[in-house]
């Protein structure tokens, strides 16, 4: 860089005129400066692609969420136009409880259901789409097929993006045992509750030490309920048996409606899987706009 | 090459700061909002997703 300097200070001493003189100005070149150059560029090339790499950074984390929230807002309004024209994507199936696997076939990247989690905010709304493929997933929070489908016997899975491309599940690890997971079909609310255990979570939510309060957290939301079903759990990206009808216990035959949520963890990476459980606590038929009282705000 | 495009920008150094600074945006702009979104779905896929993993 020094040697750019004393380089280039003869043409700007020589003609702050126009560039075609600069250029002229030029002294001729010994082979010491044409390695120089050609060292330099490769130098610049590769400062490039590592600012260029950075740059994509900034696009998964920050411009993706961009794009996403514009394709959520297209299914949100699609699925609403739909019920609205009695057009139930769901016709209704998830009040007959067909066995998991035997429900009706929405076509993928179709929203057939709203998400809502209190505890992320009056404004946290997702309409939740068929299908967890990439194209799927970048539309909003996605139902993995061969599961449940809302309010059925089973366990209703749903796929979301921890950071970036709209980053739904961003949060997922604030949960805490008992929190309410509403989801609204065109005929019910389903309230869902996390499960784990809250009178232990309460307890360790008191802990002073960071570390020690969220291991204890931790701890609490991994206590399993009778069934064996924990609330939160920390799992390979290849346990898919969290998604089963009951998770974990592949051959088990359901005997109540679960909720399952699958985000990537840690944060930034996908490494590894956090899964969230949930089982139905109550629900409600939907009646003109009025909401259920663990929405006590409504929806936006 | 940057400094061939520095030597090549008409005015004085504060002009050339502010085209400068208009060339990074345009390209910056150009990779965010066009480039990135048409090559992400290219690129090849991660491993630890896609068939038989949990989704993220």
């Amino acid at each position: 860089m020094t040697h750019t300097e004393t380089h280039a200070a003869p043409e700007d001493g020589a003609g702050k005129t126009d560039a075609a003189s600069e250029v002229a100005a030029r002294p001729i070149r010994s082979r010491g400066d044409v390695i120089r150059t050609v060292v330099r560029g490769v130098g610049q090339t590769l400062i490039t692609a590592g600012l260029v790499v950075l740059l994509f950074v900034v696009y998964e984390v920050w411009v993706s969420n961009i794009y996403a929230h514009q394709r959520q807002d297209k299914v949100h309004k699609q699925y609403v136009q739909a019920v609205q024209r009695g057009q139930d994507p769901l016709h209704g199936e998830d009040r007959l409880n067909l066995p998991p696997g035997k429900q009706v076939i929405i076509p993928a990247g179709q929203g057939f259901a709203n998400l809502y989690i209190p505890r992320f905010g009056k404004d946290y709304a997702w309409t939740i789409v068929q299908g967890v493929a990439d194209a799927d997933l970048e539309r909003g929070p996605g139902h993995y097929t061969s599961t449940a489908v809302p309010g059925q016997i089973g366990n209703f899975s749903v796929a979301g993006h921890r950071v970036g491309k709209g980053e739904p599940f961003l949060n997922l690890d604030q949960l805490q045992p008992g929190d309410p997971i509403v989801v609204q079909t065109a005929t019910n609310w389903y309230i869902y509750r996390v499960l784990g255990d809250a009178a232990q979570f309460q307890a360790a939510s008191k802990i002073g030490d960071p570390k020690r309060r969220s291991d204890a957290e931790a701890a609490a939301l991994a206590a399993p309920d009778k069934q064996g079903v924990v609330g939160r759990e920390i799992v390979s990206p290849s346990s898919v048996g969290v998604i089963a009808p009951v998770p974990n216990a592949n051959t088990q035959t359901p005997t109540r409606a679960l909720m399952t949520m699958t985000t990537c963890h840690p944060k930034y990476t996908a490494n590894q899987r956090m899964i969230v459980h949930a089982a139905l606590a109550r629900a409600v038929a939907v009646s003109g706009q009025s909401t259920p009282r663990e929405l006590p705000g409504g929806t936006l | 090459m940057y400094l061939w495009i520095w030597r090549h920008l008409p005015g004085t150094t504060a002009l050339r700061v502010l085209q400068t600074l208009l060339l990074v945006a345009a390209v910056s702009a150009l990779l965010l909002f066009v480039i990135f979104p048409w090559i992400e779905p290219k690129l090849p896929p991660n491993p630890l997703t896609g068939p038989g993993t949990v989704a993220q």
